[in-house]
């Protein structure tokens, strides 16, 4: 019992990062039908900016936590956002309107140029950084065996709970949000009523690299380590996640970056950790067979 | 967009600066977390580090290739409207020559490559290097099957090389298993897997085909590496055999007859090189024949049609479900094969060869050479294998170009290099005959 409630704090940490990641691939895939294999490098990026500057604020001599906090993250989000702007106007725009697979070729090429500029840049090796946010509760003891909440855990489900509503919020009320979903609809049409769709396209990439940036930020917190690698691995399971819930869909991303999280976390405990990610590909496969579309995905209507 | 190009006036010289300084300040948000500050590991602790003058170099760059870069296609579409001007009338009959041009290259390829080890005999790095291209030109073919002929989006193709590699791999070492013997199992067992992953995506289309797929391969190599006692995990299969010709190994002379002595040569490790390469020059000219046979067949025919259109497909009687399948499970076996050939070159297989950058690779030679295409999967199989080998002076940042290539070349082509993704079969109204 208290090494499934344990599990379920660890699963919910995890599916919360995977949430984030997973919806900047749903909002690209919204509004124009593409993988993004670079996002999850996207994020990697932004974990390595974390590191940089989480040291440059301890080279300043800023301890305060709450601060150093609010200044990566703002500074990651900034950086990050242009990163993901850059990979649109350079890598697909260019591709727009050409077949399927061109730009997926080219995002597959985007993420192995990221990565290897990465570590060029920054290094090959893993990163270490001092923990940020230290500590935690203890919730309760069962039989020896200690529930811990600790305060990082906290510090990533606050975040992506606020970061969701204020998404939602964003998109379901406010312009932009409403030229965002007309361009999902139809191109073509939105383009005609006077909105700028380069412009909104532009600004979805930016918008799902902000998200992958903070959660490249949580994860750094989180873990404490990053390397050049770990943008495939995230970008994998959050890519599954969208799927897992639906592509396209913006609550079906949430539901299935927490179902990745939580299968993953229960996995590891229970059965095998070696066999997680064979777990989670296994139920993505058996959900799409029963549900083609994704659990929360509108089933497409084919006309002929 | 063509009242835009009519309406084009030169570009003033202060618009390109302007233009020219807003990359620059991308390139310096771009370039300041990256380039400009960077974590040094000191006696444990992260210490940062900073490199202004390579920051200031690549922000001037930028500053002055995006100058280059935008006077260079304002001058080359200059050039190409007025080309076309003079061109358009005589526009029509380019079709049957550039298709007569592709086949007689095709021809020369294979000449090229029936003589390349004879003249380079003695250079091993040479061969060597045609034979890994061999190898992703085989991938290619095969991956074409289900990709360019069946349009099933596959980003998990290594899982069937890998397959074929563990089957002869584990056939070879645990039951002393000759390659030509291990070559059909293996590729069965591929085309066995391909049906597995096939069943449950029959349903799937697009994108989540592409992540199932991506998934299956993950899983495959996730096995691999965790089941010790079956694949050998992490450390991979050992020692492999290597083919022999018809049962004359290429050994030093020894007590039985090898190859060098059987006919009366000198013994040389080139010669098992050599015959490596045309072992894999004739599997993959035998994959050529079989597919383009294929796809005069009703079960090509129907591939096209499926990629072209499902449903008018179903509404023709054409049963979807074995279309599916038996493309998945032709491609498997194909990277069966070519995974056969590859456990028996390299004597060693292990989990690190079959990684997603692999089915990455494979699917970009296939895209990049253009879909369907058989002679542009030749095409990028040579670009993509001796890029980088031809970067590996600067080892560094080969991958770096590799992945700069991949988005160029798909820029500049979108449809691959050979873009002809016509059927094989087309109906042509009277009008276009005439």
């Amino acid at each position: 019992m208290a090494l499934a409630l344990q599990q379920l704090i660890n699963g919910l940490t995890l599916g919360a990062v995977y949430g984030l990641i997973a919806i900047g691939y749903t909002m690209v895939y919204g509004i124009i039908g593409m993988i993004n294999f670079a996002h999850g490098d996207i994020y990697m990026v932004s974990a390595f900016i974390a590191i940089s500057v989480f040291t440059l604020l301890a080279t300043f001599g800023i301890s305060s936590v709450p601060l150093s906090l609010l200044v990566v993250l703002l500074v990651a989000v900034l950086f990050t956002s242009v990163y993901g702007w850059t990979v649109e106007r350079t890598a697909y725009r260019p591709l727009r309107g050409s077949t399927r697979l061109a730009p997926l070729i080219s995002a597959i090429g985007m993420s192995i140029f990221l990565q290897n500029m990465v570590q060029l840049t920054q290094g090959a090796r893993v990163k270490p950084i001092a923990p940020v946010l230290v500590g935690g509760v203890d919730l309760l003891t069962v039989d020896g065996f200690t529930v811990h909440l600790a305060y990082s855990q906290v510090l990533i489900i606050v975040v992506t709970v606020t970061l969701m509503a204020a998404f939602t919020w964003l998109i379901t009320r406010t312009s932009f949000g409403r030229q965002q979903r007309s361009c999902e609809q139809d191109r073509t049409m939105t383009a005609l009523l006077g909105i700028n769709v380069d412009r909104t396209i532009s600004l979805t990439f930016m918008l799902g690299a902000a998200l992958a940036a903070v959660a490249g930020v949580m994860v750094t917190v989180y873990y404490g380590v990053v390397d050049f690698f770990i943008g495939f691995v995230a970008g994998i399971k959050a890519f599954t996640a969208a799927v897992l819930g639906g592509i396209g869909s913006l609550p079906g991303a949430m539901l299935g970056g927490l179902l990745i999280g939580l299968i993953e976390a229960f996995w590891a405990a229970y059965l095998s950790a070696e066999y997680k990610d064979v777990a989670t590909f296994s139920i993505l496969i058996l959900v799409l067979m029963f549900r083609p579309s994704g659990l929360l995905g509108r089933p497409e209507v084919e006309k002929v | 967009m063509s009242a835009l190009v009519f309406a084009q006036q030169p570009v003033s010289f202060a618009e390109r600066l302007r233009d020219a300084a807003a990359t620059a300040f991308i390139a310096l948000l771009l370039g300041v977390p990256m380039i400009g500050l960077t974590t040094v590991d000191q006696g444990g602790a992260l210490r940062i580090a900073t490199r202004w003058p390579a920051l200031f170099a690549f922000v001037g760059v930028c500053f002055a290739g995006r100058l280059l870069l935008r006077w260079g296609i304002d001058y080359w579409r200059a050039q190409r409207q007025s080309a076309a001007r003079a061109a358009s009338a005589a526009s029509a009959e380019q079709q049957p020559a550039t298709s007569l041009l592709l086949r007689r290259a095709g021809w020369l390829a294979l000449l090229v490559a029936l003589v390349l080890p004879i003249v380079f005999a003695d250079n091993r790095y040479v061969v060597d290097t045609a034979t890994t291209v061999l190898i992703y030109v085989m991938l290619g073919w095969g991956l074409n099957v289900v990709v360019g002929l069946a349009g099933l989006l596959d980003l998990g193709y290594v899982a069937f090389y890998a397959v074929g590699a563990y089957t002869y791999g584990l056939l070879a070492t645990q039951f002393g298993w000759g390659f030509w013997q291990a070559l059909p199992v293996a590729g069965a067992m591929a085309a066995t897997f391909g049906i597995v992953l096939g069943w449950p995506t029959l349903r799937l289309r697009g994108d989540y085909l592409a992540i199932v797929t991506l998934g299956f391969g993950e899983i495959i190599r996730v096995i691999l590496v965790n089941w010790t006692e079956m694949s050998g995990g992490p450390n991979g299969i050992t020692s492999i055999p290597r083919p022999s010709f018809f049962g004359l190994p290429f050994k030093p002379p020894g007590d039985e007859p090898t190859f060098a002595s059987f006919f009366g040569l000198e013994y040389s490790p080139h010669q098992r090189i050599i015959f490596l390469y045309y072992l894999i020059l004739a599997l993959a000219l035998l994959t050529n024949l079989f597919v383009s046979r294929l796809r005069k067949l009703p079960i090509g025919r129907a591939w096209e049609a499926m990629r072209e259109d499902e449903i008018a497909c179903k509404a023709m009687g054409i049963n979807a479900r074995n279309v599916k399948l038996s493309a998945f499970a032709l491609g498997a076996m194909l990277g069966g094969f070519a995974g056969v050939f590859f456990a028996a070159r390299q004597g060693f297989i292990s989990p690190e060869s079959f990684t997603f950058n692999e089915s990455a690779i494979i699917l970009a030679i296939v895209v990049l050479g253009g879909m369907g295409s058989q002679l542009g999967v030749v095409l990028a199989s040579l670009v993509l294998v001796l890029l980088p080998e031809l970067g590996r002076d600067f080892a560094e940042y080969r991958m770096l170009l590799f992945g700069a290539a991949m988005i160029l070349i798909m820029i500049w082509k979108p449809g691959g290099i050979l873009a002809r993704r016509e059927p094989t079969l087309a109906y042509r109204s009277a009008e276009a005959g005439r």
